[in-house]
């Protein structure tokens, strides 16, 4: 458990202070949901309509842009190895670095989704519904992304071959975070039942995902 | 399944077994093709147009099985560090893409006169299209990652995470679609399948895995080939040849 902290607690220092990713995440979240009423059109009821799946879809895109710092300094300054033969599972130490991860993008983007919602008209009823099934669904796209990033760790050009690997596996999570908003849209419990779906997801996801990741590392690092 | 991991072995057993399977494969597309497009009678509905089912349904069946085929071979190369599974799995790929990519053609092509459209986000179609994005990001691993021992390592964890994944992108799909699109899909043969239809299916899903089984072969056989060079050519760099 002193591992799991001291993993924790370097990576949340380390995120605060280069603090440069975090803003850039935002900054592209910000700029992505913007570009889509030039799109679309300024149709403020077209832009309701479609704002959940538009939040939800630039949020994913966030993560995933984030997603290959989660090991790439640590392998390049060598610390990655020494996570890798040292003492504690590494299977754990990722859950550790996953949750790090989280903190210092996931969350701050979430944060961030009520004012983008602003922009396009999201019902005010929706906010509260979007952000609880963002804080219950973005979990397991860190922890999918971390797989596929510990699988594309040193590869050259690696950033396309991620995205690649990921958006697919992505799908689900989209599917059900949309539609957890949207059925709230229509009724006051109709999210309950897709909102315990994406709860499984990030669970079965946080169970599964540091296997395959510790599984790749240690194939990479070989 | 160890008496066969020597590739010496594999060579000449799949020396002696191509040219059988060759013949076998094509006397049952003769066969298949002929039930079906010939004996079979038009659909009521759908008129002539059912008989793209004879090349679609197939192919289809064949892209879910290829995967399933790589993502075992990956298990093996994974669990027993046999030679040949990696090999198995990394021919079986490009093959498993090519069927993926003819059931959505052949869906396409159906769909235009069924639905009047040339693609519909349909359950179906909607999950094959992921499966062959599945298929093409794990050959990608393949091509981007040069030295063979961990590219195979990092595609066969690829390999098997898809896997996974494929039942709960189609449990998901599912769920998507019913709640965005009103159904307004013809459903194809009804409840049973008559005879007539479907002994012509049965044989052209026969011809499909054979087909798959000698383009397996074929493919690995290039790559043990392949694989052989590179030793040869490392050796001579390194002075042993």
């Amino acid at each position: 458990m002193n591992e799991f902290m001291a993993v924790l607690r370097r990576d949340i220092k380390l995120a605060a202070a280069q603090g440069g990713g975090l803003g850039m995440a935002i900054g592209f979240f910000l700029i992505v949901v913007s570009l889509i009423p030039f799109g679309v059109g300024p149709d403020l009821n077209l832009l309701a309509r479609v704002a959940p799946g538009i939040l939800w879809i630039a949020l994913l895109l966030s993560v995933l842009l984030s997603l290959d710092r989660l090991f790439q300094a640590d392998y390049e300054d060598g610390s990655l190895e020494h996570l890798v033969v040292g003492r504690a599972p590494l299977e754990f130490i990722i859950v550790a670095k996953v949750l790090a991860h989280w903190i210092t993008t996931g969350v701050p983007l979430i944060m961030a989704t009520p004012i983008l919602g602003f922009f396009l008209n999201l019902e005010p009823d929706a906010f509260g519904i979007l952000v609880l099934t963002m804080l219950i669904g973005t979990p397991a796209l860190n922890f999918v992304g971390a797989a596929g990033a510990a699988l594309t760790v040193g590869i050259r050009r690696g950033g396309l071959l991620l995205s690649l690997i990921v958006l697919p596996l992505y799908v689900p999570i989209l599917v059900f975070g949309v539609s957890a908003v949207q059925s709230s849209m229509l009724g006051p419990d109709g999210s309950m039942q897709t909102m315990m779906i994406l709860a499984a997801f990030t669970l079965a996801s946080a169970a599964l995902a540091p296997i395959a990741a510790a599984a790749a590392l240690r194939a990479n690092l070989r | 399944m160890f008496r066969y991991a020597n590739p010496t072995r594999f060579m000449a057993l799949t020396s002696v077994l191509l040219p059988w399977t060759i013949a076998l494969t094509v006397v049952s597309f003769a066969a298949g093709l002929y039930g079906g497009l010939f004996t079979a009678p038009p659909d009521y509905q759908q008129g002539e147009t059912v008989r793209i089912m004879f090349v679609h349904v197939p192919a289809a069946w064949m892209a879910m099985a290829a995967y399933s085929f790589m993502a075992l071979a990956s298990l093996v190369a994974i669990v027993w560090k046999h030679p040949l599974a990696d090999v198995a799995a990394k021919s079986a790929a490009p093959i498993g893409a090519c069927f993926t990519f003819l059931a959505l053609v052949t869906g396409s092509l159906w769909g235009k006169p069924m639905w009047g459209a040339w693609w519909v986000w349909d359950a179906r179609l909607t999950s094959m299209l992921i499966l062959f994005f599945l298929y093409l990001g794990y050959i990608a691993i393949w091509q981007t990652i040069e030295e063979p021992i961990r590219a195979g390592r990092i595609a066969a964890i690829l390999a098997m995470v898809g896997f996974i994944n494929i039942p709960i992108i189609k449990f998901s799909v599912e769920w998507w679609n019913s709640l965005h699109q009103s159904a307004s899909i013809i459903k194809v043969g009804g409840p049973s399948i008559h005879i007539s239809i479907l002994w012509p299916l049965l044989v052209m899903i026969t011809a499909y895995t054979l087909l798959f089984a000698v383009l397996l072969m074929l493919s690995m056989r290039s790559e043990v080939l392949k694989r052989r060079i590179r030793s040869i050519r490392i050796a001579k760099v390194e002075g042993f040849g």
